[in-house]
C-alpha cells in the first residue's frame, strides 16, 4: 500500500509535468520518470515481462525516437511555438471538463469495480502466485493460446515501418511529379533556402 | 497489504485525463504525442491491474499488443511531424488543415 501510494504520487506528478513542461525535452524527461515508475508498479502487480518491455521498448525505443525528433527539429522551441500557449486561455473550461469527466469515471469505477471484486484479490495470492505473470507463463500463453494476435502484432509493426518509409523516406524526389497543391507551396520552400 | 484493484483503475483514470488535457491544451505536436503515450499507459495499467485481479494472462497479452501498437503510432506520428516540419519551417498545429475538406 505504501509502495502504491509513493508510486502513484510520482506517476501523477510526472504526468502533470509532461503536459505542462515548457520544452519538449523536459516533457521527455518527465515521461521517462513516468514510464519507469509504471514499470515498478507493473512489478508489484506480478507482470514481470510487461515491466521489462515497458523499460526496454517504451523508455528505450519510443522515448529515444522522441529525443531524436526533438534534436532534429531543434528542441522544438523555434519550430512549434509560434502562437501563444493555449493552456492559460482554456485552463478554466478544461479543468471544469476534466474534473467532471474524472468524477464520472471514478463514479463508474466505484459502482462497478468495488462491489464485483471483493474477494478476488483476497483469495488469489495463495493458488498460483509463483507462476502467474512470470516470463515463462507469459511466453507459454503468447505462443499457444494467443498465437494469432502475436502474428497480427508483427503485421502491424511491418505496416508501420512501410508507412514511415513511405511518409518520410522521400526516395528520389525530383523524379516524382508534384501535384498541384504542393506546387502552390513552392515559395515557402524557396524562402527557406 | 493488498491494494484494491479500484485504486489502480482510479490512478489509470487520472493518468488518462492528464493525457487528454495535454492533447487538448498544448499546441506543440510532440507534447500532444506524449499525451497520447500517457493515455496508452493508462490503458495498460488498467489491463494489468485487472489481469492481477482475475489472475488471467489475457491482460498481459493485451498490454503487450497495446505497447506494440503504441510503438507503431509513435513512429508514424513522429514521421508526420517531421514531414510537416520539412514542408514549412514554422508550424502551428492549427494551420495544418490541408485534409480538412
Amino acid at each position: 500500500m505504501i509502495a502504491f501510494a509513493i508510486l502513484a504520487v510520482l506517476i501523477i506528478a510526472s504526468a502533470v509535468f509532461v503536459v505542462s513542461a515548457s520544452r519538449p525535452v523536459y516533457s521527455v524527461l518527465g515521461l521517462l520518470v513516468n514510464f519507469l515508475c509504471l514499470a515498478v508498479m507493473y512489478l508489484t502487480l506480478d507482470a514481470e515481462f510487461i515491466a521489462v518491455i515497458q523499460v526496454v521498448i517504451y523508455s528505450g525505443a519510443i522515448l529515444m525516437l522522441f529525443v531524436f525528433v526533438i534534436a532534429l527539429l531543434g528542441s522544438g522551441v523555434r519550430a512549434f511555438s509560434v502562437g501563444p500557449n493555449r493552456l492559460p486561455r482554456i485552463l478554466a473550461p478544461l479543468s471544469v471538463f476534466g474534473v467532471l469527466a474524472l468524477g464520472g469515471l471514478l463514479f463508474v469505477i466505484v459502482q462497478t469495480v468495488v462491489p464485483s471484486l471483493p474477494q478476488a484479490t483476497a483469495t488469489t495470492s495463495a493458488g498460483n502466485a509463483g507462476v502467474f505473470g512470470s516470463v515463462a507463463d507469459f511466453g507459454q500463453a503468447l505462443f499457444t493460446t494467443y498465437l494469432l494476435p502475436f502474428e497480427a502484432t508483427a503485421f502491424v509493426l511491418m505496416i508501420a515501418v512501410i508507412g514511415v518509409i513511405a511518409l518520410a523516406g522521400d526516395i528520389d524526389p525530383p523524379r516524382r511529379p508534384r501535384p498541384k497543391r504542393l506546387r502552390d507551396r513552392e515559395p515557402i520552400l524557396k524562402e527557406r533556402s | 497489504m493488498q491494494v484494491a484493484v479500484a485504486n489502480y483503475i482510479a490512478l489509470s483514470a487520472v493518468i488518462f485525463m492528464i493525457g487528454v488535457g495535454g492533447v487538448v491544451a498544448r499546441r506543440n505536436p510532440l507534447i500532444m504525442l506524449m499525451g497520447i503515450e500517457l493515455m496508452w499507459n493508462a490503458a495498460n495499467l488498467a489491463f494489468i491491474a485487472y489481469a492481477k485481479a482475475y489472475m488471467s494472462n489475457a491482460g498481459h497479452i493485451f498490454a503487450f499488443l497495446v505497447i506494440t501498437v503504441a510503438a507503431a503510432e509513435a513512429a508514424i506520428g513522429l514521421a508526420i511531424v517531421v514531414i510537416v516540419f520539412r514542408r514549412s519551417e514554422h508550424v502551428d498545429v492549427d494551420d495544418v488543415s490541408v485534409l480538412k475538406g
